[in-house]
């Protein structure tokens, strides 16, 4: 097991350098300069532009910032946004678990209704309940994510009045943050009515977020255990006489998991883009939101250190994948 | 999905059972943008002004509420030497800075304030210039304060002159501004010894009417009354930016109570708000002009009667009616109506594509192709430029003018659009900073502005306009000042290097509830007046 995961660290090592020449070069492949978008339509007199830029470092060759970043990089520095003029990472930790809460119960969502509608679909095949979910699935994985919250945030919250608009919490709450997940914090602060005001915040969001996902899981978990009761072992178990249930829920389900657990992992960057729109569209301070504030106002250092971390997230949270196909099936670990 | 409705019911039936009791007083904007820090002196978005320079600081003189005229402030008042060149400032007494757990002021405001905040941004050796790594001070530079502020001189406690190094009419319209702001020289020094210089941007104190709280970052900004605000105190006891970047889901929240105030709302929601018998609307013609430049240094547009007949052949109405749906008027001046010097005089190119025509023949242009700039973002003077263009290309078409639509990303927009030899009118527009004429015609239209870096986008140089507009700013006398103005619009009706598009409507849609709050022509949002009916 330990070879197992070493082996799957050290493929981290090119992946990342990659990573670090994508995110450093793509912002600046972008066009537009960032001196410009801040003087806006004033314009600036070249001299300033060239205080600025000297100022910013950006009158240095690009493969001399692209080392003083990775340099940089190596002692733990992501840089100072250029707009707010505060550490990237600073940013990037205050923002960041408003991000992994929304995604959590996201998936969770997508998981706890995906996972038994696909399976429920895969043994009714080809029955009312398996056309009508499959077809929602179909449906919910093409949902335009900024129409489709727009269009709850106008039922749920404007015509019916269940659910809060936008935010984290209700106005009338307000205690430091202690870990950052407002579900948490609003326990530890013991003010009444708070955790509720936070779960009713986070329903229309995380119903937006987990749409997506959701429909993919349930198709991946339906295919995935037709594919599986078509096996073999399956028969074997069904011809021992074994129950109905044991059949699907021990021999079908424990195999069928391992692509639908790729796909889970996989949904963690589908939940990154998706975080930016809902983020948007929900006013929830994360970093989806903060990242696309910063694309467009064209904030380097904001952009390529947020771009890492994210992806570097994404590979974590894969490696961890990984890892659980080994505890799941021996015979990957061992290969 | 049925589990989905049942969570979804019991969640908000818990959320219900907790109803929010009434809050005494709190007023919650509904805010579009996250500020970028809480000095106001190193940034440029009027979202940021709005969350630090108006509710938590003072400057010197302040524009009058629902104007662009300078009143008295932190300084009671002043004299201005006969040449023009110093002012001497005498300072409000008994001004109480704000306090937080890490600062209790020792003193009043006071002479070392007003240095320490216009030095820290004049001189780059001063020890607060970097107190951020790679901060700039983009208006201070922008407003040509380095070249026009020779010294800044303590009298006494009380007293504070300036000295120019020239005599520049709009400088009380400057200092008004923003990033003039006026920071504790006091607070400065206790950071500086605790080693955390970096809490003058995140943890402000100033002498405003509201003491700043928390700020969530990209969530919510808090701010409480300042109880010894020296001006009046205002009425409402705290104030909440509920920051909501969307227009959409901002009037939402501003149906379902979340806020009693919002900014922009998107054109198309207008009617539907004026229908809303919770909300009432304030309206007032924004401090902005959208226009189209032509290049007038290339052929055929460096020659005024083509400008003139193509200009005639646009129907700005139309542009009016569907770009801005009725919010905004037919712009004929380069600055807009509600600016003093407005030259009403002048009458604008009659909308006649026959006589336009025939103009452009006269002038031998035929089988004229020409490209229009459309801008990729909206802006308050234009929020569609590729609809604006469009219309602009079937107006030309008429007059047998083909017109071919560009677009660029908006940072390189800006900055091939002041490339000498563009090809192609630009469509562009401005959002006045201190409600000084030459903030719009200075700007946009002198000579000076006509090279790299400026913002003059028909590189139209007039010599006699130029002339005008430089004597306009040494001018103190404000009728006489209005009088070159008035004639400098003359001449530029006359020359026609832009055809003026429009001037804007802004609207600010509230809750019924909500007495007190004035708008400003510079399109400042300030709470300190604003009041919640029973």
């Amino acid at each position: 097991m330990f070879r197992f995961i070493f082996s799957k660290l050290l493929y981290l090592v090119p992946t990342f350098m990659g990573i670090t020449i994508i995110a450093f070069g793509f912002v600046r492949i972008l066009p537009g300069d960032p001196v410009l978008l801040m003087a806006g339509e004033r314009g600036i007199s070249p001299e300033r532009h060239a205080i600025l830029s000297e100022q910013l470092g950006f009158d240095r060759p690009i493969w001399v910032q692209y080392f003083d970043f990775l340099g940089r990089l190596f002692q733990g520095d992501l840089g100072n946004s250029l707009v707010t003029k505060k550490p990237v990472m600073a940013e990037f930790l205050t923002l960041f678990p408003a991000t992994v809460e929304l995604g959590l119960v996201a998936i969770l969502i997508a998981t706890l209704i995906g996972v038994p509608v696909g399976v429920l679909a895969a043994i009714k095949r080809g029955s009312w309940f398996d056309q009508v979910s499959m077809t929602a699935a179909l449906v919910g994985f093409s949902m335009p994510i900024f129409w489709w919250g727009l269009l709850l945030i106008i039922f749920f919250s404007g015509i019916l009045g269940w659910t809060p608009v936008s935010g984290r919490i209700s106005l009338m709450y307000f205690f430091p943050d202690v870990t950052g997940f407002m579900l948490i914090d609003s326990l530890i602060s013991g003010q009444k009515g708070a955790f509720t005001s936070a779960i009713s915040h986070l329903i229309l969001p995380s119903v937006v977020l987990a749409t997506i996902p959701l429909a993919v899981i349930a198709r991946q978990t339906r295919s995935a255990m037709l594919e599986v009761m078509g096996e073999d072992y399956v028969r074997t178990a069904r011809a021992k006489g074994m129950p109905p249930r044991r059949v699907i829920g021990v021999h079908a389900l424990r195999n069928a998991m391992i692509p639908v657990i790729t796909t889970i992992g996989l949904q963690i960057g589908v939940l990154m883009a998706g975080a930016i729109l809902t983020e948007t569209i929900f006013s929830w301070p994360g970093i989806g939101k903060w990242m696309i504030d910063s694309i467009s106002r064209r904030d380097y250092p904001v952009v390529q250190s947020g771009l890492l971390l994210i992806a570097g997230l994404v590979m974590l949270v894969n490696l961890l994948v990984d890892l659980t196909y080994g505890l799941i099936n021996p015979r990957i670990r061992h290969k | 999905m049925k589990m989905l409705t049942r969570i979804l019911i019991a969640a908000s039936a818990l959320a219900m059972t907790t109803a929010m009791p009434a809050l005494a007083k709190t007023f919650v904007y509904c805010s579009e943008a996250s500020p970028e820090g809480f000095d106001p002196a190193p940034y440029t978005a009027g979202g940021t002004f709005d969350a630090s320079a108006h509710p938590i600081y003072n400057r010197l003189v302040e524009f009058k509420k629902g104007t662009t005229e300078v009143e008295p402030a932190l300084a009671e008042s002043w004299e201005i030497s006969a040449d023009g060149l110093e002012y001497t400032f005498k300072l409000r007494q008994g001004v109480k800075w704000q306090s937080n757990d890490k600062f209790t002021p020792s003193r009043d405001f006071n002479a070392d304030d007003v240095i320490f905040s216009y030095q820290r941004q004049a001189s780059a050796d001063h020890p607060w210039n970097q107190y951020i790594a790679g901060i700039t001070y983009e208006y201070y530079n922008s407003m040509e304060m380095p070249s026009l502020i020779k010294d800044i001189v303590k009298v006494d406690d009380y007293t504070v002159k300036f000295v120019l190094t020239r005599p520049e009419a709009p400088f009380m319209a400057n200092i008004a501004m923003p990033f003039a702001s006026i920071l504790s020289a006091e607070y400065a020094d206790v950071l500086d010894k605790a080693g955390t210089k970096e809490d003058l941007n995140n943890a402000p104190i100033g002498t405003g009417p509201f003491k700043f709280v928390a700020y969530q970052k990209d969530a919510v900004i808090r701010y409480a009354k300042n109880a010894d605000y020296w001006g009046t105190a205002p009425l409402i006891d705290d104030l909440v930016f509920a920051i909501t970047p969307d227009a959409a889901v901002r009037l939402q929240k501003l149906k379902a109570g979340e806020c009693q105030l919002m900014p922009y709302p998107a054109p198309a929601d207008i009617a539907a708000i004026k229908e809303d018998t919770n909300l009432k609307m304030d309206e007032q013609a924004g401090l902005n002009v959208g226009y189209l430049a032509y290049n007038t240094t290339q052929a055929p547009f460096d020659n005024p009667k083509v400008r003139k007949a193509l200009n005639m052949a646009l129907n700005k109405q139309a542009i009016i009616d569907a770009v801005f749906q009725g919010a905004g008027q037919v712009a004929k001046n380069p600055i807009p109506p509600t600016m003093w010097s407005y030259n009403d005089a002048i009458v604008d190119d009659v909308y006649d594509p026959v006589a336009a025509k025939a103009a452009l023949e006269a002038e031998g242009v035929k089988d004229l192709s020409m490209k229009i700039w459309a801008m990729p973002v909206q802006r308050p003077y234009m929020p569609n430029a590729k609809r604006a263009a469009e219309l602009m290309q079937e107006d030309f078409a008429k007059v047998g003018v083909k017109v071919e639509i560009v677009s660029y990303e908006w940072g390189e927009y800006l900055d091939k659009s002041m490339e000498p030899g563009r090809d192609g009118a630009v469509i562009l527009g401005w959002t006045g900073d201190n409600g000084d004429p030459d903030n719009f015609m200075g700007v946009l239209l002198s000579c000076a502005s006509a090279q790299p870096g400026g913002a003059n986008r028909a590189f139209w140089c007039n010599e006699e306009f130029s002339a005008l507009l430089a004597k306009a700013k040494q001018t103190a006398d404000v009728a006489e000042r209005t009088k070159l103005y008035e004639d400098a619009q003359v001449i530029f009706k006359d020359q026609a290097p832009w055809a003026t598009l429009d001037h804007s409507t802004q609207y600010v849609p509230m809750a019924k509830n909500v007495t007190g709050f004035v708008m400003s022509p510079l399109g400042d949002f300030t709470f300190d007046t604003v009041d919640l009916a029973e």
